[in-house]
């Protein structure tokens, strides 16, 4: 039996897998003790179940356990990533470059540097949301710092060429880091082959508990240091201080487990079904997919349903479906999104975009589900869309003069 | 974010959708909004020329739940008025009678330009002259 609602907004929060939470129960209870209590059995346990997470965590990046920062999530590990090198390598210079698809959580980061008087500069991506490596190359100046690109971004799923800008990275003697939130666990990810310096992920992405992530910092060629954006104990090697949150870093260490476990088995399920979702839905007319379709997460899809707007294509089903819009309306400020935007996606278009991100726990039951609700709400709205009219009519909607409102 | 009842029951069951020939001279249109601000509303009147009452109303819209709601509203309260009355409908009353919450009232704002649009048309079209409104965004 198909149970009601679907869960098909896996980039925004994954459920938590049974599994993990098993893991972590009895740290809430009997194994409550702090990590840093070096005196008592209590402590002792804690420190132990904390050490094999790290190097649960760190097998899944091929890192050491001794490089992983714990921190409360990506959001975190972004501004420690970020603040920490601009002020720990202050005598080298002040420019950062990265994105203009990068996540809030790095682009406000940047507009803070920018207010603190650094330097940043935004990279065009190109139609397929990949940035262009030539002009990466040429924004390096003398005074550059770090490189800030993410792995894969959270609303398309598109993968940037991350071996490609490490290397330039090296090249120049500039720092890479990488917001991996939506990579880690999906795919094959290894901070060495990827050349990455610095990379930032989230338990709650990949089947683990919320609250609880982790940046990835290099010790060696070269030796990478931040300088802590929180002060207190001196924990994760001054770094970041704070007790642990041991039964969340305990669930972190299983999730991470599981993923290197099961990816391969996972991701090619997954795919097949996102694979069958886009290919039913693309018969719809008017249909576009958003992105690289190449250069892409196996879980996500990201469409534009032109004419129809995507918070009342969401109203049709959502009761039912979980989906994200790229829709202005979601939003108080009315502004598409601007991942989309600077895909070069007319705002129309941005406006009519769902996206999905499947998981590990969608069915092909709740992918035929989706299917029917989709095209039926999509054909529903295009009867009911002025604008579906006029183009049926072989009216340019380009030649009309629209009051902007 | 939650929707009221009415707002969903106008989507589910919009009143008076469909298109009247807008090249009749007893018809008056009102195309407002734009596709980059993710509204559009499509508002027809039907005018019975002898006694200048608003006979029918037909709409599309392309927009959020709210936007087609109020768009299903007005033709609901045009029909049965006449021209006069219709120019008394007020956003606020949409807001009110859907429960629309403060980021919606565009649509609200849409809807009685709509209105005022399609008025407009149809008195041009028979020879009067179109009535300017204060801070409208009507063309």
């Amino acid at each position: 039996m198909l149970k009601l609602p679907i869960y098909l907004d896996n980039n925004a929060t994954t459920p938590m897998d049974p599994r993990v939470l098993e893991a972590m129960t009895p740290y809430f209870l009997e194994d409550f003790g702090n990590a840093a209590s070096r005196n008592h059995p209590f402590g002792w346990k804690a420190e132990e179940a904390v050490d094999y997470a790290r190097e649960q965590v760190a097998r899944l990046i091929g890192a050491d356990p001794k490089e992983i920062i714990f921190t409360s999530g990506a959001t975190e590990g972004d501004n420690l990533a970020i603040k920490g090198v601009y002020e720990m390598y202050a005598s080298k210079g002040n420019h950062i470059i990265t994105a203009t698809t990068e996540h809030k959580a790095v682009l406000d980061t940047c507009k803070h540097i920018e207010k603190s008087g650094g330097e940043v500069t935004y990279l065009e991506v190109k139609a397929d949301g990949l940035i262009d490596l030539k002009e990466l190359e040429a924004a390096i100046k003398p005074t550059t710092i770090l490189i800030a690109i993410m792995y894969a971004n959270n609303e398309i799923g598109v993968i940037q060429p991350v071996r490609e800008i490490s290397a330039i990275a090296k090249k120049n003697g500039v720092l890479f880091f990488t917001d991996a939130v939506q990579a880690v666990g999906k795919i094959p990810v290894d901070v060495n082959k990827d050349g990455i310096d610095l990379m930032a992920f989230t338990a709650h992405k990949m089947y683990g508990p919320k609250g609880i992530g982790a940046l990835y910092v290099r010790r060696k060629n070269p030796r990478v240091k931040v300088t802590a954006q929180m002060d207190g104990g001196g924990h994760e090697r001054g770094m970041r201080s704070g007790t642990l949150n041991v039964p969340g870093i305990v669930g972190f260490g299983k999730a991470c487990e599981i993923c290197m476990n099961e990816m391969d088995v996972d991701t090619k399920r997954i795919s097949i079904l996102r694979d069958k979702l886009e290919n039913e839905l693309m018969k719809l007319e008017e249909a576009y997919i958003n992105g690289s379709k190449e250069h892409r997460l196996p879980h996500v899809t990201n469409i534009s349903f032109k004419h129809v707007e995507g918070e009342g294509l969401l109203m049709g089903f959502n009761k039912n479906i979980a989906l994200s819009s790229g829709s202005a309306c979601t939003s108080a400020s009315l502004e598409p999104s601007y991942v989309l935007k600077a895909l070069g996606l007319g705002d129309d278009l941005a406006h009519s975009s769902l996206r999905f991100g499947l998981g590990r726990f969608t069915t092909e039951e709740q992918i035929d589900y989706t299917v029917k609700a989709i095209s039926e709400t999509v054909l529903k709205l295009r009867d009911m869309s002025p604008l579906w009219e006029m183009y049926k009519e072989g009216i340019d909607l380009n030649s009309i003069e629209w009051a902007a409102h | 974010m939650a929707y009221s009842e009415k707002v969903i029951d106008h989507y589910q069951n919009p009143k008076n959708v469909g298109t009247l020939d807008k090249s009749d001279k007893s018809v008056g249109t009102g195309l407002v909004g734009a596709p980059e601000c993710g509204d559009v509303m499509r508002l027809q009147i039907q005018v019975d020329e002898t006694t200048g009452m608003i006979t029918d109303a037909k709409f599309k819209t392309f927009g959020c739940g709210s936007a087609i709601a109020s768009s299903s509203l007005a033709t609901e309260w045009l029909k049965g008025k006449s021209i006069d009355e219709a120019l008394t409908v007020d956003n606020m009353d949409f807001v009110e009678e859907l429960n629309l919450p403060p980021v919606k009232i565009h649509c609200s704002v849409l809807a009685e330009d709509a209105i005022k649009a399609a008025i407009n048309d149809y008195r041009v079209k028979n020879g009067k002259e179109a009535i300017k409104f204060e801070g409208s965004v009507v063309h």
